[in-house]
């Protein structure tokens, strides 16, 4: 489970996040909405660790562990992934290799490539000119190896052509184990109870709800967390009357 | 014509040369012990054995067509284990071979500066590897210049002749015991890739902390030639100052230079390179790769087009680790109308983002240092036998001891 309590952050002199409280329980899956530049990239970092999103209050408790100060690999480690937005390249550090570092070694590249049509790119250097769309696969193809928990996505499918959004969208699924096309003959409640991937994805577009089915949904806005609800009615709402008049009515 | 070379040598024994710190020769007076021929290299004790396997040298000459081993000033081994191949010591061809004379002190001019003169006017010996016309020697010949004698100054002359559709890989390394502190290493080397002949030079530099090194090489490419030139140099060094230069001569001749420099605390490398595409056609390419660890590097590059229609590129990209010193100075001279010539240079350190991105895969900071660092070294050399590629990969791993 993922606890956080009237977590705090700044960046530099900043405060961008205030009393944010959000609990994820295994199993779960929820969506986070929110304008450009309301601090959702900034709280799926401070989860993840980076030091430059300072922690000036509050606290993250992770699978019973108080991660709040822990190094980045640490809680990698501990099973937190990440789909970065803008992730950097690396130079001379090939995806292929990038991929075995995710799965320590531990798993088969190719296959997984397959799964992401990314087999063309393994032999490139992670990210080095990479378009939009193929950075979201190399991301997807490296929470795959990893095999974490629980999985944070920066916004997968912005940017992404039609085709590719179903490929991203039930990737997303089934690494979250809600991928219905996969033992089909579970019922719902079965599903429910055996899950265990814990998810936090950011939308902008909603494409990603045709493919996930999401448990909830929040809207960040100002650097406050609210409308906590379904999350195809916030989006509906925000289609409708905008973030602010969704805030406001929910709140 | 020796008689000649030595009067040469002498007006110049005194010459300073235009880059790097100058040395007092006269401060290298060890004596030479002679060592003997050896038939069989294993019987090397196993701590020298050790050493010069890390710069790329096998003493059981497995995956290797021929071998050249010196110590100090005196030749233990000299063989080629392939037809079509000549490994020979250059005072014995000096002797015995009427053709050397085409190509000792053809390219590099003996008076350029007090260390050719030096080499001329002491000279202990060094290798003559040739590959005869259309002998494609697929494995790597191996060279190996070891310094045991404390406060030694060795003097070698060395002769690379890929003959015409021939094609030949060398691997040189220079080492030193693993106990001697100071000493100097003047070491002229002269290529010659004749029409449509392919030569891999690799040479491997593991010097000592107290070590000077001044290498002085010139290469000429005959038409349809290809001439690779690898350096790499990450051990500790005092003093290393070198500028190798090619001549391309022959139309559509190539030639390439990738260097991987580590400068550690002490140390100053100045090192260059220099292309003259003089043909139609030609291409060059020159790329180094640099890491300061606290000590100074100078990394130069110059590429002169001569000639319409020629392309060239230098790439010099420099890390800054723990402080130090990377200078790099990128030249191009275009002589004519219609040459294509760039350069980049970039110089930074590690970016934090790159670190943070790693350790959200699972690596701990040093971890996801030393993968960038890696990263950053390796550079794909099209047309470089594997063998010769594992080489430069366990040189750069071997060294990650002493910087990372
Ligand atoms: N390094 C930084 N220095 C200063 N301000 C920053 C920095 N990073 C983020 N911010 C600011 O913090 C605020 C929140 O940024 P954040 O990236 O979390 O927004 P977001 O909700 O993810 O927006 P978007 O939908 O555009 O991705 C923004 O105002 C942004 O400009
Ligand atoms: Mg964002």
């Amino acid at each position: 489970m993922l606890k956080i309590e009237d977590l705090q952050v700044s960046i530099g002199d900043r405060e961008v996040l205030q009393h944010i409280d959000l609990e994820i329980k295994p199993g779960e899956t929820h969506i986070l909405f929110g304008p450009n530049g309301s601090g959702k990239t900034t709280l799926l970092m401070t989860i993840l660790g980076y030091p430059q999103y300072r922690v000036t209050a509050g606290k993250i408790e992770f699978k019973g562990v108080d991660i709040t100060h822990m190094p980045v690999h640490e809680r990698t480690r501990l099973g937190i992934g990440m789909s970065f937005q803008r992730p950097p390249t690396i130079h001379g550090l090939k995806t292929r290799q990038m991929v075995q570092i995710c799965g320590r070694g531990a798993v088969d590249v190719e296959a997984l490539a397959a799964k992401v049509n990314f087999t063309d790119f393994l032999e490139r250097d992670i990210n080095a000119g990479f378009s939009g769309g193929e950075i979201k696969r190399s991301e997807l193809l490296q929470l795959m190896a990893q095999d974490a928990d629980l999985l944070l996505f920066d916004e997968p499918e912005s940017g992404v052509d039609l085709e590719n959004i179903a490929l991203i969208g039930n990737t997303i699924s089934s690494l979250l184990q809600r991928d219905f096309r996969i033992d089909a003959d579970l019922t719902q409640k079965d599903r429910r109870q055996q899950r265990t991937k814990m998810g936090l994805i950011i939308t902008h577009t909603g494409f990603i709800l045709d493919y996930v089915t999401a448990d909830k949904g929040q809207v960040l806005y100002d650097g406050v967390m609210s409308c906590k609800s379904n999350p195809l009615e916030i989006f509906r709402c925000i289609k409708q009357a905008g973030y602010e008049e969704c805030v406001r009515c929910t709140t | 014509m020796y008689d000649m070379m030595n009067e040469k040598a002498a007006q110049a024994k005194d010459k300073k040369a235009a880059l790097g710190p100058d040395i007092d020769l006269s401060s290298f007076t060890a004596e030479p012990t002679d060592h003997g021929y050896m038939e069989d290299l294993t019987k090397l004790p196993m701590i020298d054995r050790q050493r010069i396997l890390e710069s790329g040298v096998d003493a059981t000459e497995e995956g290797r067509s021929g071998t050249y081993v010196q110590e100090d000033a005196s030749v233990l081994h000299a063989h080629s284990l392939q037809d079509g191949l000549e490994v020979l010591p250059i005072k014995r061809a000096l002797k015995e071979k009427d053709w050397i004379r085409e190509y000792y002190w053809k390219l590099v001019a003996v008076d350029a500066d007090k260390y050719t003169a030096a080499a001329q006017l002491n000279l202990q010996d060094g290798y003559v590897i040739r590959a005869l016309p259309g002998a494609k020697v697929t494995l790597p010949v191996q060279a190996c210049l070891y310094i045991h004698k404390e406060g030694l100054g060795q003097y070698v002359h060395n002769l690379i002749i890929a003959e015409e559709d021939s094609e030949l890989h060398v691997i040189t390394g220079c080492a030193t015991s693993p106990t001697l502190k100071r000493g100097l290493h003047v070491g002229i080397s002269e290529f010659f890739v004749k029409k449509n002949a392919m030569l891999s030079f690799t040479m491997i530099h593991n010097w000592a902390e107290e070590m000077s090194v001044r290498p002085r090489s010139v290469g000429v490419v005959e038409e349809g030639g290809l001439f690779l030139n690898n350096y790499i140099c990450m051990k500790p060094v005092r003093s290393l100052q070198m500028y190798p230069t090619i001549h391309l001569a022959g139309k559509g001749a190539v030639s390439r230079f990738y260097s991987l420099l580590v400068g550690s605390p002490g140390s100053e490398l100045d090192v260059g390179g220099r292309i003259l595409l003089k043909a139609p056609e030609t291409r060059a390419e020159i790329i180094a790769r640099a890491i300061s660890n606290g000590g100074r590097i100078i990394n130069r590059g110059d590429l002169i087009g001569e000639v319409p229609g020629v392309k060239a590129h230098l790439e010099c990209r420099g890390l800054m680790l723990r402080g130090g010193l990377i200078h790099a100075i990128p030249e191009l001279q275009a002589k004519v109308d219609g040459v294509e010539m760039s350069h980049e240079a970039a110089v930074g350190k590690i970016a934090q983002e790159e670190i943070l991105y790693l350790m959200s895969r699972g690596l701990t900071e040093d971890e996801a240092t030393a993968t960038i660092v890696r990263g950053f070294l390796s550079v794909d050399i099209p047309g470089l036998p594997p063998a010769l590629k594992a080489e430069i990969d366990r040189a750069v791993e071997m060294s990650e001891k002493d910087y990372l």
